[in-house]
């Protein structure tokens, strides 16, 4: 037997199966969010997305096999290529792509047409993988953090360009992934501490009560043990600079393109302009909502299929799920995601090589904020950003780049019997 | 040390996972009023405005009639104008009225639709309907306005518009909306629960551009519409037409009434108005226009103008005499011009003469005998008694008050009654030498023409009359007209009173209007002046014919047209000829009334 055979019995088939369970109710969403009563149109009829997503399933399909089919060691010798060509991809998208909406993300010839940022995902956890794999490699040390970083950084910068925000932001799920290799804790607490600040300063109107509030606690923390002249400066210093952070937060958000600004303001204020800017979430949420316990019953929404929500087949997606299947079909479609990522959890774990266990966790990372954003974005939890749920919403780049992603780390767990002796 | 950070990843992922579930049972269970709001969304009510009645002549003619029109809707979602100039040329609007519009929808919704171009004729329609594909955002939605074939009738017919905030308040019964369409005037408004019919409701599933996308649960919720009933109306189109063709250029009035049933077979208020400038886009232009007119087109003059009745009024005073035996055919009083002005003829003369002769001083003696009959020995109180005795036997006649036609807006005029003397002269300060005016139809007493009219049909009648009305049958049915039109009236005064006053009027004719008489026709009439105190006189004529059995009663009034024999008896015989022969034998008269120079 050649190494490079598929260990058909070593895969965890409890994940394959959660992939296709996903995949399979997706499709029948997207049906749903596309069906027209009065059309009478099959769920494998090719002018409409439904058959068009069969065929993006089926093409998935071919990817798996060949990614379970290769050799487990060509991902990470491709690893830094890889990285690099899709690097290179999302340079010339600006030039070469086509502008939808303003925004240009994708490249290629006619009706077949790839996102490199959706691409470059996959490309960016083998290349940090690959990079972090060295024995040396010590997250807890500054040096290490500015070069991890730095593979993050190029990605974003680029697809910020496209300008695709959304997809910009998943690249810092990633740290997850630091937070297993050592990054240190304070960073996160102090990283946490920030965001909520700036909530609260976008939340709350009078921003005196929050300057009072970040004075106590520098207040608190300089009489807290020893007291020195440099130890008062520094924390003054501080303080002031969050106290000016808060106010100047408002003046950014000012300046912010209208359509950014929007998109904060209406999660703080969801009736701000329930037809305009806050259109999406409160119909989004009117879907959902209106599924109450056990749903409409497939195909009988009226939201989603009557056009109430936007892009109800790609980012919306779930609003279908929510209106039809109602509470129910939610707890099962997040029971599903919630298994599938907690098996990624497990399955990094048991990895021999630190290449493969951080890619699991890069992997895990992605999912897990795309899961989590999506969702919450359209029950209203956070802004409206255009990013797919996976393995859900209708899209080849996405459905394509999310099977990669995953097959890839299954198909090192199945190999990992080969991989010996390489962990540290 | 990091052996327990993927612990805290798995309990960050569960987590996760409990605070969308948590929110999102918040939203799907708890909170239930996205239910509602995804029914509004989606589940459109919409009122299914059943057809308005149409209206026949008496002979089955179309007088009104609905038309479609249609209004642009535009989505601003989807709206996309392209080449603006292009744009406005196609849809015939300028620049400034687009923006307004758009800048109104867009306030309104941004993805439901607005109106862009309001009622849009068929003709404007059938040229933009090819365009509309290569404008998306744009659709079109009907509705219904009033048409008439023939621009006749305006008065009588009334006009539609949008219901106003009084008549919405008023409206208990919740029936109406805003925005809905109410009859405003005329039959229209009289009529409006019989015209307007049932509105039914559907429910449908829209999509966020209210396309429609079927119905609601199979319809199983809708109501269906009752289209309103169509009425035939008492209008006799060919006269209708006829009498304004007549009136055209003049002021006044035209009333005719088959005095057998009270019904009107024309009415004519001039200067009139094409009724279709009150229908559709331009209503509220062309109402301004017409309010704003100082020939008061709008004013509708039959029920609404109210003269002196004149001469005509004799007849009355006759009536009343004959009836308490103060006169008889054989009562003769002197032409005593001392006691008011006449013209010359011969003196002194009997009822017949007196009539036929219009004598003024006749009715002066006669009247003070129906006034003064020594009730009392106060000669101030027996005036006072007189007065309101006669007044009674007056009002009987169907003057001094509305008659009640099914019109808005009738005024009744007035007979003065002791308490008018009272108040002007003081109690007891007043007696028959104040108030003789009255006995020749003249000083404070006022009708309309519509009630002239009646009183030729009550002449007519031998002594009844049905209140005037404007509707034959609804949905055929005669028996479906009010039944105050189908109730007689009786005026107090024997039927054999009559003949003397029937055979003095067709006698008239030859003495004061020879220019109505119609060969072999018998006519009755009574000419009068109602006198102008701001200008020339009133023309007035009123008739019936033929006089053995009178199919017609008509009272014309020509405004500052002088001498009733002229203007107003011409026009009445035009009428008459028209109605009963169906055609004019006199060619000069036709054209005599058509130049409308009467003053010479």
């Amino acid at each position: 037997m050649k190494e490079t055979d598929i260990h058909i019995e070593r895969v965890d088939w409890i994940t394959v199966l959660v992939y296709f369970a996903l995949v399979i109710i997706g499709w029948f969403n997207i049906y749903a969010a596309v069906y027209d009563g009065q059309a009478e149109k099959s769920i494998f009829d090719f002018s409409i997305n439904s058959g068009k997503q069969l065929v993006w399933i089926g093409t998935a399909i071919g990817l798996i096999i060949v990614i379970m089919a290769a050799d487990y060691r060509l991902y990470e010798n491709l690893s830094i290529i890889l990285y690099l060509i899709f690097l290179a991809l999302l340079v010339v998208t600006p030039f070469l792509g086509k502008e939808v909406n303003g925004q240009i993300l994708s490249v290629g010839f006619g009706d077949f047409r790839i996102q490199p940022g959706e691409f470059a995902k996959f490309a960016t956890a083998l290349a940090l993988a690959k990079f972090m794999e060295r024995p040396t490699f010590d997250l807890s040390k500054t040096k290490y953090q500015v070069q991890a970083f730095a593979v993050l950084l190029f990605p974003v910068v680029l697809i910020l360009l496209q300008p695709d925000t959304g997809t910009a932001m998943v690249y810092f799920s990633l740290l997850v992934m630091f937070y297993r290799e050592g990054l240190p804790q304070s960073y996160f607490v102090l990283g946490f501490g920030f965001i909520a600040l700036t909530l609260m300063a976008l939340g709350i109107e009078n921003n005196f009560y929050l300057a009072l509030g970040i004075a106590a606690v520098i207040a608190i923390l300089i009489f807290l043990g020893k007291r020195s002249w440099q130890k008062i400066l520094v924390f003054s210093l501080i303080g002031i600079a969050l106290i000016a952070y808060t106010y100047s937060l408002d003046f950014v958000v000012s300046k912010l393109p209208e359509h950014q600004r929007n998109r904060i303001m209406v999660l703080f204020n969801p009736d701000i302009d329930p037809l305009g800017v806050g259109w999406n979430v409160t119909q989004s949420k009117i879907a959902i909502g209106s599924g109450g316990f056990s749903g409409k019953g497939y195909l009988e929404g009226t939201q989603t299929k009557f056009d109430f929500v936007p892009e109800q087949h790609t980012d919306f997606i779930f609003c279908t799920l929510g209106e039809e299947f109602g509470w129910i079909g939610s707890l099962v479609v997040i029971a599903l995601f919630v298994t599938l990522l907690y098996r990624l959890v497990i399955m990094a774990e048991r990895q021999k090589t630190r290449f493969s266990r951080i890619y699991g966790y890069c992997a895990l990372s992605i999912l897990l904020f795309h899961f989590m954003i999506n969702i919450a974005m359209t029950i209203g939890l956070f802004p409206v950003v255009g990013i797919p749920l996976p393995f859900f919403s209708y899209g080849g780049s996405s459905l394509w780049s999310f099977t990669i992603l995953l097959f890839i780390f299954i198909k090192m767990d199945s190999s990992r019997a080969m991989q010996l002796g390489r962990i540290s | 040390m990091n052996d327990q950070r993927p612990v805290v990843i798995i309990i960050f992922i569960f987590l996760v996972g409990l605070v969308l579930l948590t929110k999102l049972f918040l939203i799907q269970v708890v909170d239930d009023s996205f239910i509602k709001k995804a029914e509004r969304n989606a589940i459109q009510r919409v009122v299914d405005h059943p057809y308005r009645g149409l209206v026949y002549d008496r002979t089955g003619k179309l007088l009104v009639y609905n038309n479609p029109i249609f209004d642009l809707m535009l989505v601003p979602k989807e709206f996309q104008v392209g080449d603006t100039t292009r744009f406005l040329e196609i849809f015939d609007i300028t620049k400034e009225q687009l923006i307004e519009s758009y800048t109104a929808a867009r306030k309104y919704s941004y993805v439901k639709p607005s109106p862009l171009i309001k009622q849009i004729s068929t003709t404007d329609f059938a040229r933009i309907q090819d365009y509309l594909i290569d404008y998306p955002g744009l659709f079109i939605m009907t509705r219904a306005v009033r048409s008439y074939p023939l621009p006749i009738a305006s008065h009588a017919m009334g006009y539609i518009g949008e219901i106003n905030a009084g008549q919405l308040e008023r409206d208990t019964a919740k029936y109406y909306v805003q925005g809905d369409y109410v009859g405003l005037s005329g039959m229209e408004r009289f009529y409006e629960k019989e015209l307007r019919g049932k509105k039914g409701v559907k429910y449908k599933m829209v999509n966020v551009r209210g396309v429609d996308k079927g119905s609601f649960k199979d319809g199983e919720y809708d109501t269906a519409s009752v289209a309103g009933s169509n009425i035939t109306s008492t209008i006799h189109l060919e006269l209708q037409r006829y009498g304004e063709m007549l009136m055209n250029g003049k002021r006044g009035s035209v009333v005719a009434i088959e005095p057998k049933t009270g019904e009107i077979l024309a009415m004519i208020s001039a200067p009139y108005y094409d009724p279709n400038s009150l229908t559709g886009a331009d209503f509220s232009k062309n109402y301004r226009a017409l309010n704003g007119d100082e020939s008061k087109p709008l004013f509708n003059r039959p029920i609404m103008a109210t003269y002196p009745p004149g001469s005509i009024f004799k007849i009355v005073q006759s009536l009343i005499g004959l009836q308490d035996g103060i006169l008889t055919p054989e009562t003769t009083f002197a032409c005593n011009k001392s006691l008011v002005a006449c013209h010359n003829h011969p003196s002194p003369s009997d009822l017949f003469g007196a009539i036929r002769n219009s004598c003024n001083p006749y009715f002066h003696q006669a009247y003070r005998q129906i006034i003064n009959r020594e009730i009392s020995s106060n000669t101030f109180e027996d005036t006072k008694i007189g007065l309101n005795d006669w007044r009674e036997k007056v009002l009987k006649f169907g003057l001094g008050s509305p008659l009640g036609v099914d019109m808005t807006n009738e005024k009744g005029g007035s007979i003065p009654s002791s308490k008018l003397y009272d108040k002007v002269y003081g109690e007891g300060h007043w007696k028959y030498s104040t108030i003789y005016s009255l006995s020749i139809g003249q000083g404070e007493m006022l009708v309309t023409p519509l009630q002239m009219a009646n009183l030729a049909a009550i002449f007519a009648n031998k002594g009844y009359y049905f209140t005037p009305h404007l509707v034959k049958s609804i949905e055929g049915d005669p028996n479906q007209i009010p039944v105050q039109y189908r109730t007689k009236h009786s005026v107090g005064i024997d039927a054999h009173h009559f003949d003397l006053i029937q055979n003095a009027m067709a006698e008239a004719l030859y003495g004061t209007a020879n220019r109505a008489v119609i060969q072999d026709l018998v006519i009755a009439g009574k000419t009068g002046t109602a006198q102008n105190p701001h200008g020339e006189d009133h023309s007035v004529f009123v008739a019936f014919a033929p006089k053995d059995n009178p199919t017609i009663a008509i009272a014309v009034y020509v405004e500052n047209a002088g001498w009733g024999g002229r203007a107003a008896a011409s026009t009445a015989s035009l009428m008459i000829e028209k109605y009963i022969r169906g055609e004019i034998s006199r060619p000069a008269l036709q054209e005599y009334v058509l130049a409308g120079n009467f003053i010479y």
